[in-house]
Formats: structure tokens, sequence, C-alpha cells
């Protein structure tokens, strides 16, 4: 695990650490197990291209579930992540390299919180927002 | 545009309608397997002595975790719906989560979801039907843990 990242040590533009993943089928059919989302454009190429897709996709929320750790990764054991969600504009495949990113686009204090607002992503190997997205972060002050 | 609109009054009659509440317990070795299926090492999700030594009472639930939910097994696969989609393809739109209090093993949830809104659009595969769901999650204490809304996308 990281070091824990405190308030005091973020600012507008700071960068999360990025997270890359490198899904492959079997990995989808894992996450179908995991979450129980059984549908089969995930994992049934023939029933995929049956659909209009372009082959088997990555299930959205598990795009979601990356970014979920992106923001665990950084916010660390003493942060906590208090809202965070993501539209899935473009479909991902298995046998690319996914990163998941995200900047500091605010920072404040709200009572006792100390805050910070992001805009957090995943992106495909051509550099494509495939899944762009926001959260809002609770991080340790060294007060 | 009325005239063609794929939004029916009996979906329409559909939004704002509760669910059943769907009741589970959250359980140590299926939030292993879901950290586990994503990659995600942190200690929180696997290690119950860790997870006490940070405070918690066990295995946190990740970020997400809850969303499962929408497939329970009892239910099948698949989203629960109050209605009758015209297509039978579907994808995922999205995903928002809000959470209040953390999720920890032993706890038990109650789940209630409401369809939110419908929005048809026209999409580079046809017209496409935009359903937003709304479900809240509380404890056993009646605290409400998460809320999360999702967009499934019928074409």
């Amino acid at each position: 695990m990281a070091d824990q990242v405190y308030w005091e040590d973020i600012d507008v533009g700071t960068e999360i650490t990025p997270l890359e993943k490198q899904p492959t089928p079997q990995q989808l059919v894992k996450w179908a197990g995991g979450s129980g989302d059984f549908y089969q454009i995930h994992y049934d190429k023939d029933f995929a291209l049956g659909n209009q897709l372009p082959g088997i996709i990555v299930h959205g929320a598990l795009k979601s579930a990356w970014l979920g750790q992106l923001l665990g990764d950084w916010v660390g054991v003493k942060g906590k992540i208090k809202t965070y969600g993501c539209s899935y504009r473009g479909m991902d495949i298995p046998g690319d390299t996914l990163t998941c990113k995200g900047t500091v686009t605010k920072k404040y204090t709200e009572g006792d919180e100390h805050l910070a607002d992001c805009d957090i992503w995943l992106e495909n190997s051509k550099g494509e927002k495939t899944t762009p997205g926001t959260a809002t972060v609770v991080l340790p002050s060294k007060g | 545009m009325a005239e063609d609109s794929i939004i029916t009054d009996e979906m329409k009659a559909a939004v704002g309608v509760e669910s059943e509440p769907s009741v589970y317990e959250i359980e140590k070795e299926p939030i292993r397997r879901w950290a586990d299926s994503i990659g995600d090492s942190n200690p929180l999700y696997h290690d119950e002595e860790y997870a006490k030594s940070q405070g918690y009472r066990s295995l946190v639930a990740p970020p997400g975790f809850l969303g499962n939910y929408a497939y329970p097994v009892k239910a099948g696969a698949g989203p629960r719906r109050g209605f009758q989609s015209p297509f039978t393809r579907v994808l995922n739109g999205g995903n928002e989560y809000d959470f209040l209090k953390p999720v920890q093993a032993g706890d038990t949830i109650t789940a209630t979801s409401r369809l939110a809104e419908l929005r048809e659009r026209e999409g580079r595969l046809g017209k496409m039907l935009f359903i937003i769901n709304e479900t809240v999650y509380k404890n056993q204490n009646g605290e409400i843990v998460a809320k999360s809304r999702g967009t499934g996308i019928s074409y």
C-alpha cells in the first residue's frame, strides 16, 4: 500500500496515482461470478456479435469498480470515498490496456471534514476517456 | 414525437414505484471474491485482523460492492423491472454511489429500488430507452448506509 495522502499534501490539479488494468476474458468471467452479472455480452462472443457489439465487452460496473479501487488506494485507510460515479460512454474490450486516472478539481472543508472533488476516468490505450466520472473524497488532515 | 414514443402508459405508471425490499447479509467470502475479481488486494477487503486494527468490526465492503444486489440470486440474473421494455438488449449506461456509513461483513442490508425516470433517444443503434433506477441501502439499525443511481440502456 502507498503512503497515506493527507489533505495538506494535495491541491487543485494534483494527480491521483494511476491504476492500470489489462482485462482478459477470464477476468470478465471472474467478475461475472463475483458480481452476479451473467449477461452474455461479456463472455459469449457470438451472443455479443448478435447484439450488434464488436465482440465481448468489459462490464460497465467492473470499470466502475476499478475507479472505486483507484480512489480507495489513493485516499488510503484514513480517508474515505464520499460519492463517486461514472458514465459508460465508450466500450472497452479485453486485451486492451485500460488506465484509471484522476485529478483534483476542488479542495475545501465542510464542517470538520477535509474534502476534495475530483475528475476521474478510465481511458483506453488510445487515450480515449471511455468512462468519465466525478468523485468527492474525505482525506485525513495533519491538522 | 409523442406519436411514436416508445414509453407507454404502462411504463409511465411504473415510474416512482418502489420495489419490494431485498434483504441481504454482507459476508466475508463474497467480499474477498469480489475484491479478487477486480484485482484489488486492499487488506481492508481481505484480512479481518487488519480491518479490526483500523477500527472496523470486520471486513469492509469495497466501493460498488452493494451494486451487486442489482442482481440478487433469488430473483435470477438481471435487474428487476416493473414494466416490459420494447427491447431485449441492454447496456449499462452509468452508476453513481453515495456512501454515508461503512458497510462491513455481518451487516444486514435492506435495499429498496425505485424507477426514477424513463427517457428515450435516437442512437447509433436505433431507438434507445434510458431507464434510471435509484436504490437506497439501509443497515440492520435502519441507518441509510448508501444510495445508488444506475442508468440502464435498453435498445
